[in-house]
């Protein structure tokens, strides 16, 4: 009697406990953008949150969007070489990355670098008391810690998508004419000539949102992390776990919004 | 008669099952030190931060100059706190932020200063507790633990507030570190005539910064006097306590 009981309250505090996270996570959503509005701003704080997001991510978001590049390039070549349609390897790689692999390898990138760095400084902050100190130095740390990096996560990850979107492309570009016997010429025109305003648009859009959850996952564990060293290193995986989960989520629910018909 | 300046009654706050405060009455009358002392976990930590509005009791009242914060306004709640400085028992410097920039944090944020003229504002508080201009340029984490704490008694005093916390003052220093901090506190607290909380584990630093000390044990204040009577208070508890003895009214939740 007491194994199927034991197992009932399990599921029970499973259910709870989800319940209280979603409740949680969502209060902190709605409090950490409602004060991206409000006064006072700070926006040293956005431009330093945004170098941290954004240009030190760079060199491993660029790198990561040209190798995909020139994989994608070699794997279409492999595989559609043997239905004799090697003329849209162009466009696979170009609607690949802009639409899908651009955003989602960016946002995962992005995810495990500036995600965990900022659950770490957040959780460090928590447990070494700095948190309470800005409340008793007349600071909302909601205002001061959150929502600047919000902002700088919705405003960064597009930016650096679009970079990686040039560079994917590049790097099919390269790979494709260098060993692949493509005229540079014909794969440009080829590229552009499938290339859609709405491929780069429904890129960016998916970039802002993984942007934003990205931010909203480190800050939110590093916020409530608990417990000394451990606690701060469990906020830092679990930011990056529930972000790169919430990003591929989320990249199948955007794909359906804004592709299918 | 004079109203005191941080009145508390009947003060109430669980964690779960754990009832940390149990009715806390507590009166600390302006210009004064009041000390609070127990044993770890007796609460301490959950009054002070319940009267700075970091922990939301269950139940009570908290007065500041008469007025209840638990049911002020949020903007009114905020100002009457707006006057309380504090000194975390770690120092809580911001890492990421120079020592001129964590002194004059409270007062950038209360746009009571220009920016322009926070650097030289930093090395005149900084002055206050004994320390040279050039540590105004350093990070946190290049001074000794003394420094981190004159320069966080620094941050505490920049806004000159009427009420001051400090929490374990003395923990994690030397002796004579302890005393150096301990006369700065007075020294402040003096200058600015503020009204101050202290908690403290460490007698002599409680006799030092203290006129009044008040002693909590489970979740309630079960004795309050003099700072000066706390080694030759004849209550059970308090004598237990400060002495330092192992058996007593007090048990410890050892396992054997």
């Amino acid at each position: 009697m007491k194994f199927p009981l034991n197992m009932v309250a399990a599921l029970g505090a499973l259910v709870l406990g989800t319940v209280e996270f979603v409740g949680e996570l969502g209060i902190f959503a709605i409090s950490g953008v409602s004060h991206i509005f409000r006064p006072p701003y700070y926006p040293r704080l956005i431009w330093r949150s945004l170098m941290e997001i954004g240009f030190y991510s760079l060199p491993v978001v660029a790198l990561t969007a040209l190798f995909t590049g020139m994989v994608l390039a070699l794997q279409s070549y492999t595989g559609f070489s043997r239905f004799n349609a090697e003329s849209a390897i162009a466009s696979i790689v170009v609607l690949s990355v802009t639409r899908e692999l651009g955003p989602v390898l960016a946002g995962l990138m992005v995810s495990g670098r500036a995600g965990a760095a900022m659950a770490a400084e957040l959780g460090t902050m928590r447990v070494t008391d700095q948190i309470d100190a800005l409340s008793t130095l007349s600071t909302d740390p909601m205002k001061y810690l959150v929502a600047p990096r919000l902002l700088a996560g919705v405003i960064a990850l597009p930016l650096l998508v679009g970079i990686a979107d040039i560079l994917g492309v590049m790097g099919g570009f390269l790979v494709s004419t260098e060993k692949l016997g493509f005229t540079p010429g014909t794969y440009l025109i080829s590229t552009f000539s499938h290339l859609q305003v709405e491929d780069v648009v429904s890129g960016l859009i998916k970039a802002a949102v993984f942007g934003f959850i990205i931010s909203l996952m480190g800050c939110f564990n590093g916020y409530r992390s608990k417990g000394g060293a451990q606690g701060v290193g469990g906020a830092t995986t679990s930011a990056v776990v529930t972000a790169s989960i919430l990003i591929l989520a989320l990249d199948y629910i955007l794909t359906q919004v804004l592709f299918v018909k | 008669m004079t109203q005191p300046k941080i009145r508390i009654r009947g003060l109430k706050k669980a964690f779960g099952d754990k009832k940390v405060l149990d009715g806390i009455d507590l009166d600390v009358m302006p210009g004064t030190g009041m000390v609070v002392i127990g044993g770890s976990g007796s609460g301490k930590s959950v009054l002070i931060k319940s009267i700075i509005g970091l922990v939301t009791p269950d139940s009570g009242v908290i007065e500041i100059d008469g007025e209840d914060v638990l049911k002020a306004s949020r903007g009114r709640a905020r100002e009457l706190r707006a006057q309380i400085g504090m000194l975390f028992q770690n120092g809580a410097l911001f890492d990421s932020l120079p020592v001129w920039e964590n002194v004059t944090f409270g007062l950038l944020a209360q746009n009571k200063i220009r920016r322009s003229a926070a650097r030289d504002k930093a090395i005149e508080v900084l002055a206050q507790v004994g320390l040279a201009d050039n540590v105004a340029a350093l990070s946190p984490s290049e001074l000794s633990g003394g420094m981190q704490k004159r320069v966080a008694l620094a941050r505490a005093i920049a806004s000159e507030p009427a009420i001051m916390f400090f929490d374990e003052p003395t923990t994690g220093l030397d002796p004579i570190m302890g005393a150096v901090i301990d006369e700065l506190i007075v020294d402040c607290v003096k200058r600015l005539g503020s009204t101050s909380i202290a908690i403290t584990h460490d007698m002599a630093s409680a006799q030092r910064i203290g006129d009044r000390a008040a002693m909590l044990y489970e979740g309630r204040v079960c004795w309050t006097g003099a700072a000066d009577e706390l080694l030759t208070s004849t209550d059970p508890v308090v004598d237990q306590f400060t002495h330092g003895r192992a058996h007593g009214p007090i048990k410890m939740a050892l396992r054997r």
